[in-house]
């Protein structure tokens, strides 16, 4: 079997694949009477047009990168991780509890402990499926969900019982305490003098997703794990032949994942909300999934997947905003659209496209 | 062209089967390329061909399950369409595949009529098959009977049952593909037996196989293909196989190795009492011993699924068993850890597996990452204990393919790009050229072109030269008995025979493949 050309692989296919969205996506905003070339301008402008626009952008993207680097791993090792969603629930837990246990004095050090917090949990509700899937052989999709809808309950009841704000009557903790304030993009780039307003959420933690998308690379191309994860994703019987003990790269690729999803909350937790919230994952661990679906699992597709989605979501807020009559569930169907086409739908395009390009070539 | 209520009247001058300028292309490649053959009626026509050459095509075309892109198909005379097997079946031509098509838990009787069924009723089209197979029996040795159930068959007479099946469609054409891959000598004797008869009957035959002998054996004309198209057709009287070999070929071949008389050294790799049980509690290997020195290469002949699998699954460090292995002296671990195919490799153990495609090769990696698999945790291949060095692994890959002569010679092609033979000298370049003490190596040359076939066992020999034991595992007994110095007999999970290969023959073994525990010696 050919395959085709990398240019096309990565390029080509993604691009035609979310032009298709965009149509049918403007069908349907001209299905309910309004322009969608004007609501196209309004995402792009609302999203990538100004400083504000892409602080949160940015913002968005940010927990896309960790969530869809999660389902990347575990998917080098074949396993599907569904559980972005429960492991970045556990991992806001995990960077609350570190936040809140002392009366941080700098952010220098409240940053990497929140990270090694929020990994923990992530990757600690990840190893339980992961253990379930190695050794007793129950399937990893069904136990990654199901833990979703555990670790949801489970903070609803700590948030409420637990850890709520004494004398308030939301599900939500108490601010973090002042020196766990992680800077804002506004802070850092008034550090080198540059101004970038004040309110978008974007903070340090997208340098962050970006050491985590080398820190991904160089685990799966340059390492021995990562080259038992991948043996082991493409072939289980040949791993087994190889030596590669399949319980440990099940365990490792999830502990992993779960830790990348969990870090999700450093961003959406520590950087944002600066207080755990009931919902502060918000679906991302599921747009996650479509992020590492249309990266084909590669760190730099994902990141720029992850940039797209945070076009969409931020976008789709001023779409709603400047544009009534789409309502927050239009925007959902777009968002949907595009998942389904660059991640469900990909063979669609694929196959005619590698028909053509090979007869063209023989 | 004459034709009477519809069906063909067979034109007695026109040979069975004509082929003119058949063409088909996958993509850019050519499987097939203006391939003319013609088949005279009663006669048994071989195809001989390496893997790859379109022997599979060419016959996947005149069954219906290809469409040809260009040329013409001619049955008795007639130009026939073939879309699909239906249009075969009704044109009398019948497939005997490598693989059986029959449902295991099905009587010989119903698997005989499934799809051939008349009206809407089961019974009248089972009573008239059962006298129908009676009559075929005494008249072709087709002897099966038509209650038992598919599965608790033999593979020799689950292949009866594909022949009757076609027989049963009427097949005027009988096409056998490979079809003495999984039988015992006998059992091909029988089976060549049964195809003289049907020949002489006035059915045409199309055998396709690798094995010249067997050309040389039943066949009257044989046609030779080559990268896609026909090299040449040939009376099988008229030539030998050192011609058929280096037509395939298109060059000059050894077909039997030379192999220096070497004194055995110590025992290196001892075997007792290894017994396995799977999943299903049932004993696939039975108390197995056996030895193998320094220098010397013990052979595993048996008909396919007999405990040799499991045999090299333990050995490789893949299944666990009982029993004691010692290498160089020391016991090596058979369950638990320690037992994995790691430790194998630590304790100078090396496996060639069986099966390429499934075990030895991840056939997305590229050449580079193949070459370190089960390896990879060594000095050579790590930088320190986390990353991997893949410049030199790139680079002691580039050496091997220049050794082992693979191609092509670039580390960056992924496995799956390489041939058959190409993608066994990686396996083989990566298990012997770290001088194991212990190789164990199944079936070196299944799915292998003659060409490379001649390398993989200079390879295995030399390595028996530079002092390794070696067992080799093959179902090809030509194979065995050119390599092995001595040659022990599998069957149904224990080892029935061990003999000097010196002294013994093929039809000895043979009868040791099929359960006799004598060897017809007495």
């Amino acid at each position: 079997m050919r395959r085709l050309p990398k240019a096309v692989e990565i390029g080509l296919i993604p691009l035609i694949n979310l032009t298709l969205a965009f149509i049918i996506s403007g069908l349907v905003v001209l299905w309910i009477g309004e322009n969608p070339l004007e609501a196209l301008y309004i995402i792009i402008k609302g999203s990538v047009g100004s400083a504000y626009g892409w602080g949160y952008t940015l913002y968005y993207a940010t927990n896309f990168v960790f969530t869809g680097l999660a389902v990347a791993v575990a998917f080098h090792a074949r396993m599907f991780n569904i559980g972005g969603e429960g492991q970045a629930t556990l991992g806001g837990l995990g960077a609350a509890l570190v936040c809140l246990s002392i009366e941080w004095p700098h952010w220098t050090l409240a940053f990497p402990a929140a990270i090694a917090g929020a990994g923990l949990f992530g990757a600690a509700w990840a190893a339980i499926p992961a253990w379930l899937q190695a050794r007793k052989g129950s399937h990893i999709v069904i136990t990654t969900i199901m833990f979703n809808f555990i670790a949801s309950a489970l903070l609803v009841y700590l948030l409420v019982n637990v850890l709520k704000a004494p004398g308030q009557m939301a599900p939500e903790t108490v601010n973090f305490p002042k020196g766990a304030h992680l800077p804002t993009a506004h802070e850092m780039l008034a550090w080198f003098g540059v101004s970038f307003p004040k309110s978008p959420p974007v903070n340090i933690s997208f340098l962050l997703a970006i050491a985590a998308s080398f820190f991904v690379w160089a685990l799966i191309w340059r390492t021995r794990l990562g080259y038992a994860i991948r043996a082991f994703g493409f072939s289980e019987p040949a791993a087994v032949y190889a030596g590669i003990s399949p319980f440990r790269v099940i365990m490792a690729s999830m502990l992993i994942s779960g830790c990348l999803a969990g870090m999700m909350a450093v961003n959406s937790v520590v950087g944002e909300a600066e207080r755990l919230l009931i919902d502060a994952v918000q679906g991302a661990g599921f747009v996650g999934i479509a992020v590492a679906l249309m990266g084909r699992s590669h760190p730099a597709g994902t990141f720029l997947a992850a940039i797209l989605f945070g076009v969409l979501y931020q976008g789709g807020v001023e779409l709603e905003f400047e544009m009534p009559a789409v309502s927050r569930e239009m925007i959902v169907v777009i968002q949907a659209l595009v998942i389904m086409f660059t991640g469900a739908l990909d063979n669609m395009i694929r196959i005619p496209l590698e028909r053509l390009y090979f007869r063209k070539v023989s | 062209m004459t034709e009477i209520n519809g069906r063909a009247q067979p034109d007695a001058a026109a040979p069975a089967i004509e082929l003119c300028g058949i063409s088909k292309s996958f993509g850019p490649v050519h499987a097939n390329r203006d391939i003319s053959m013609s088949v005279q009626r009663g006669t048994i026509h071989g195809i001989v061909g390496e893997n790859g050459a379109g022997k599979s095509t060419l016959m996947s075309i005149l069954y219906g399950f290809y469409r040809a892109d260009a040329g013409e198909i001619r049955i008795n005379g007639k130009p026939t369409q073939i879309p699909d097997s239906q249009a075969a079946i009704a044109a009398g031509i019948g497939m005997v595949h490598q693989h059986f098509k029959l449902v295991p838990n099905f009587t010989v009787l119903e698997n005989v009529v499934l799809g051939a069924e008349e009206g809407q009723l089961l019974r009248p089209s089972l009573k008239l098959a059962r006298s129908l197979l009676a009559r075929l029996a005494d008249e072709y040795e087709l002897h099966v009977d038509p209650d038992a159930v598919v599965e608790e068959l033999s593979v020799g007479h689950q292949q009866r049952v594909e022949i009757l099946k076609a027989l049963y469609r009427q097949a005027e054409i009988l096409i056998l593909d490979e079809p003495t891959g999984v039988l015992t000598p006998s059992e091909a004797d029988h089976l060549f037996r049964i195809l003289k008869s049907l020949r002489d009957e006035g059915k045409t035959i199309i055998l396709i196989t690798h094995k010249l002998r067997e050309i040389m054996a039943v066949t009257e004309s044989v046609s030779v293909m080559r990268q896609g198209e026909m090299a040449a057709t040939v009376k099988t009287s008229q030539t030998d196989p050192e011609t058929l070999a280096e037509l395939m070929v298109g060059r000059k071949v050894l077909l039997r190795v030379e192999k220096k008389a070497i004194e055995a050294g110590k025992r290196i790799l001892e075997v007792h009492n290894l017994s396995v049980t799977d999943s299903r509690g049932i004993n696939t290997l039975k108390n197995v011993s056996f030895e193998v020195r320094e220098g010397e290469i013990l052979g595993i002949a048996g008909v396919a699924g007999n405990g040799q699998t499991e045999l090299l699954e333990v050995l490789g460090g893949i299944t666990e068993a009982e029993g004691n292995i010692r290498v160089g002296g020391k016991e090596i671990s058979l369950v638990g850890a320690g037992s994995d195919a790691r430790s194998r490799r630590r304790s100078g153990l090396a496996h060639v597996p069986e099966d390429r495609q499934r075990l030895g090769l991840i056939m997305d990696f590229l050449a580079w990452e193949n070459m370190s698999f089960g390896y990879h945790n060594d000095r050579d291949c790590n930088h320190n204990r986390v990353f991997m060095d893949n410049r030199a692994m790139r680079s002691a890959t580039a050496k091997r393919m220049r050794k082992f002569d693979i191609r092509p010679d670039t580390p960056d092609t992924q496995a799956r790009n390489f041939s058959g033979g190409n993608q066994q000298k990686i396996v083989l370049a990566r298990e012997i050229d770290r001088n194991p003490r212990v190789l164990v190596v199944g079936q070196p040359t299944r799915g292998v072109d003659i060409g490379a076939i001649e390398f993989i066992h200079q390879s295995i020999l030399d390595l028996r030269q530079a002092g390794a034991a070696v067992l080799l595992v093959s179902v090809e007994l030509d194979e065995i008995l050119s390599l092995s110095d001595r040659v022990a007999v599998m069957f149904d999970g224990t080892i029935i025979g061990e003999r000097q290969t010196a002294a013994t023959d093929e039809r000895e073994l043979g009868l040791l493949m099929a359960g006799v525990a004598d060897g017809g010696r007495s």
